[in-house]
């Protein structure tokens, strides 16, 4: 039992994150409308940030800027690398939502579900179209 | 104290932004979640990162799912109790329910494995910072570690950001172009 609350004192960055984590998760998986879908993507990569950023902390430090000597100061690696991460993942966003501007163009819906009918019906109205081309095919032989 | 506050309310936000059926009120309470992801950053010391996350995780996100808000549809479909009870849906939920739930016990099996939070000792802070933080000012004359390590000993990690924004800026001209109907 000790042991329990010994770990969510010395960790509990970590278990936020994991909840966070598990929730942007869930969305991806389970929503079935797109914009959804992204929202959930983001969480999830946020809170990927927040991992590294709470991996990065030392005790007493303070923020990697140099003022004096003898100061601890927190790791600033991890910091760089979120910096890019913060930039690539806004980038995926914006390519993720032009994609789905141009599947409501075509077909007129976000949702998962009316996007396979739309698709079935066109698959649908092809094979008749194809069955009345080899109708008309016999009867001109 | 106020980092278990922060953290609550954060985790509040995420709850309702992915429960909120009005994708316009989600997008802007993704935008609050940015922001105090931002605080947070600021309260574990991490100043760029707070910037960065302010200006382009909460400020451009929101713009860019506003915009495509406008152009596509404002609110989810609403399932009726019935198509909510059929099979097919609910094994989709009870099966995704599952997956995220094993792989959150595997993510907090691995967690006790982990250095305790703010270790001095840990192993991502004992190898490639130490130097970072005693050489830095002597090589690159930068008194912000950070900004010398991101412009100048990885600078080319830079360079492969700014190609991807530059591609993402691509794809986004290419899909978004109209045609001109001939």
């Amino acid at each position: 039992m000790i042991d329990i609350i010994h770990f969510i004192q010395t960790k509990y960055y970590y278990l936020v994150v994991i909840l966070l984590m598990m929730l942007g998760l869930y969305t991806t998986i389970s929503s079935r409308n797109l914009i959804k879908k992204i929202i959930g993507i983001n969480i999830f990569q946020i809170s990927v940030f927040l991992f590294y950023i709470a991996m990065a902390k030392v005790k007493h430090g303070t923020a990697p800027i140099l003022w004096d000597k003898g100061v601890v100061y927190d790791n600033p690696l991890p910091h760089v690398l979120i910096l890019t991460a913060i930039v690539v993942s806004v980038s995926t966003t914006a390519v993720a939502l032009a994609l789905i501007i141009n599947i409501h163009k075509e077909y007129g819906t976000i949702e998962e579900d009316g996007i396979l009918a739309k698709q079935k019906l066109d698959e649908e109205w092809m094979n008749l179209e194809k069955q009345k081309l080899d109708i008309d095919r016999s009867s001109v032989t | 104290m106020i980092d278990v506050m922060l953290l609550l309310i954060i985790v509040v936000c995420a709850i309702f932004a992915l429960f909120m059926k009005d994708l316009l009120s989600a997008t802007i309470i993704l935008g609050i979640y940015s922001f105090i992801m931002a605080t947070i950053f600021t309260r574990l010391n991490a100043v760029d990162v707070a910037f960065t996350e302010a200006s382009v995780g909460a400020g451009i996100t929101s713009v860019l799912m506003i915009a495509a808000l406008s152009r596509t549809k404002r609110y989810e479909y609403h399932y009726t109790k019935l198509q909510r009870r059929k099979p097919s849906a609910l094994f989709l939920k009870v099966i995704s329910l599952l997956l995220v739930i094993i792989t959150g016990a595997v993510l907090v099996y691995g967690t006790i494995d982990m250095p305790e939070f703010g270790d001095p000792e840990a192993p991502a802070n004992k190898h490639v910072s130490p130097r970072y933080i005693a050489e830095s000012e002597h090589e690159t004359s930068e008194k912000n570690i950070v900004t010398a390590v991101l412009a100048g000993y990885r600078g080319y990690d830079t360079l492969g950001e700014t190609t991807v924004i530059f591609t993402a800026g691509i794809c986004v001209i290419l899909l978004l172009r109209r045609r001109i109907n001939t």
